[in-house]
């Protein structure tokens, strides 16, 4: 990738996500729950199980479930949104799934269910991947066994540059080619659990999209393992 | 439309492929081979019949196979977005009849038709394959909205690609009705010959299957049971303007790059095909 004079409107270097923070345990009540933030973007989850499956129909005997809902707060962008599901959120939901559920060791719950509440509270492109950081974290805080974290990040290309973590001012860009958007989850040892595409790219940059996805997770990776570490007190040390 | 948090999960599919029948396709597949003679990146037969109901702007009946969509494509004035003044609309729906399969049931749109109108439209409008300036009647004010509707007749894999091709085809084929300026009425009855503002780049969705090592485009019913993921990639040569990769399963970064590939060579044969057919 060529290194050209593009700048972004926020300065960032290409490769340079915005500022993230994580930290668990923000909902008490909860089995295990985070905050994810990155940026302007902040996501809340919260973990409730394993508990029984409801309705009991649902259940299944060979495995337990998750599930897991997004859901942008009315306020969360400048034009309200009609609080609720609607076909967005819906699509998003089974999205996080999908990209969590790989990582998960759910064989140990039969007809139990594992219920993931993503929360986002304040909107700047990236949600679904801030909403997905902050389930994979809640999940861990809650202790359900997985086998790996996953940790998301949105690849954009801007005319033909592409770029990291996108802005909701960089994906409203209409120069060139305009924006594409690329979210992409991972597992840290680098399988790819999620990943969609809005735009126009061709069939080698986003073959490199995929590689630039895998730096910028590893650093998503450290803030949440560094999350997950701060929320315990070290006894002996201090 | 209000729905309630839950519906999704009773998605959990009904599978009709016993375990006998999935382990012998799985044994073909490692071959190299389909139950019905096809090779792995290979769709089956396309056909397209041309402008089945007459109260549609366009309309066609898609058969891939024995998959078989019925797409209409309708109009219809109204603003424009605040954010698009100047931009027409696109709303693409898609429902899965419980006419086409015994495993769908009536009731309000579950999740598999969600994605299937969501993903479907993704594909047509980040293409650039409808030129939205053009479908301006006068900024800020009057827009043309373009409704293309899906309906499953029936299902046997695949649903995802046939719904595009017959989207596409039904976008291709549609004539704009007469605008009537003054009394702000569309005159469905009295179409012009002028056809939808489209591009030559035509957003082919392709959705390859992974099946144990094997990666498959256009899956029967059979086939498509048994995948352990899909990704569906539109693209228009070589340039990929939509993607969804679906169901929880991992996949190495190099097999995900390997699926661009693939997706991206076979759409042009499918490009061919829904030409072809619509000769």
């Amino acid at each position: 990738m060529t290194e050209k004079e593009f700048k972004r409107p926020d300065g960032r270097k290409l490769t340079e996500m915005r500022p993230v923070s994580a930290k668990v345990g923000v909902v008490p009540n909860a089995q295990g729950s985070a905050m994810f933030t990155s940026g302007k973007t902040i996501a809340i989850a919260a973990v409730y199980g394993p508990k029984k499956m409801h309705p009991q129909h649902q259940q299944n005997p060979a495995t337990g479930q998750l599930r897991c809902e997004y859901n942008m707060m009315s306020f969360s962008v400048s034009d309200r949104i009609r609080p609720g599901r609607n076909r967005r959120s819906m699509e998003i939901s089974e999205i996080t799934k999908w990209a969590l559920e790989p990582a998960l060791m759910l064989e140990q719950y039969p007809n139990q269910v594992v219920d993931v509440h993503v929360n986002i509270i304040q909107a700047d492109a990236g949600t679904r991947c801030a909403g997905i950081n902050a389930a994979a974290l809640a999940l861990a805080h809650a202790g359900i066994p997985m086998k790996d974290m996953v940790s998301s990040i949105s690849i954009g290309k801007l005319d033909k540059t592409l770029v990291v973590d996108l802005t909701k001012e960089e994906e409203d860009f209409e120069e060139g080619e305009g924006p594409t958007d690329i979210p992409v989850s991972m597992t840290h040892d680098g399988k790819v659990t999620h990943m969609q595409l809005d735009g126009k790219i061709n069939v080698k940059q986003l073959q490199e999209s995929i590689d630039m996805a895998k730096v910028a997770c590893d650093e998503v990776y450290e803030v949440q393992k560094k999350a997950l570490k701060d929320a315990i007190k070290m006894g002996g040390s201090e | 439309m209000r729905l309630r948090w839950g519906e999704v999960n009773k998605m959990d599919k009904q599978r009709t492929t016993s375990c006998i029948t999935a382990e012998r396709i799985k044994q073909y597949l490692a071959e190299g081979k389909r139950f019905d003679d096809r090779k792995l990146d290979q769709f089956r037969n396309l056909i397209i019949e041309k402008n089945v109901s007459n109260k549609a702007e366009g309309s066609v009946r898609v058969r891939l196979g024995k998959t078989e969509v019925l797409v209409g494509v309708k109009m219809a004035t109204s603003e424009p977005y605040a954010d698009s003044p100047t931009k027409g609309n696109l709303m693409v729906t898609a429902e899965l009849l419980p006419l086409s399969a015994a495993r769908f049931e009536s009731g309000p749109p579950k999740f598999e038709a969600i994605e299937l109108g969501r993903v479907t439209d993704r594909g047509l409008r980040e293409s650039g394959f409808i030129d939205f300036d053009k479908l301006c009647i006068e900024p800020g004010k009057k827009v043309w909205t373009v409704f293309v509707d899906v309906y499953s007749i029936n299902d046997d894999g695949n649903m995802m690609d046939a719904a595009t091709i017959g989207a596409i085809a039904a976008l291709k084929i549609a004539k704009i009705p007469k605008y009537d300026a003054e009394n702000d009425k569309v005159l469905f009855d009295e179409l012009t010959d002028v056809s939808l503002p489209l591009t030559d780049i035509v957003p082919v969705a392709v959705s390859v299957h992974k099946i144990g090592n094997s990666l498959i485009v256009d899956p029967t019913r059979e086939e498509e049971d048994i995948s352990e993921s899909r990704i569906t990639i539109g693209s228009s040569k070589g340039m990929i303007s939509s993607l969804q990769k679906s169901n929880s399963t991992a996949l190495e970064m190099d097999e995900m790059k390997k699926v661009f590939e693939i997706a991206a060579k076979v759409s042009e044969d499918v490009l061919d095909s829904i030409e072809k057919a619509l000769k």
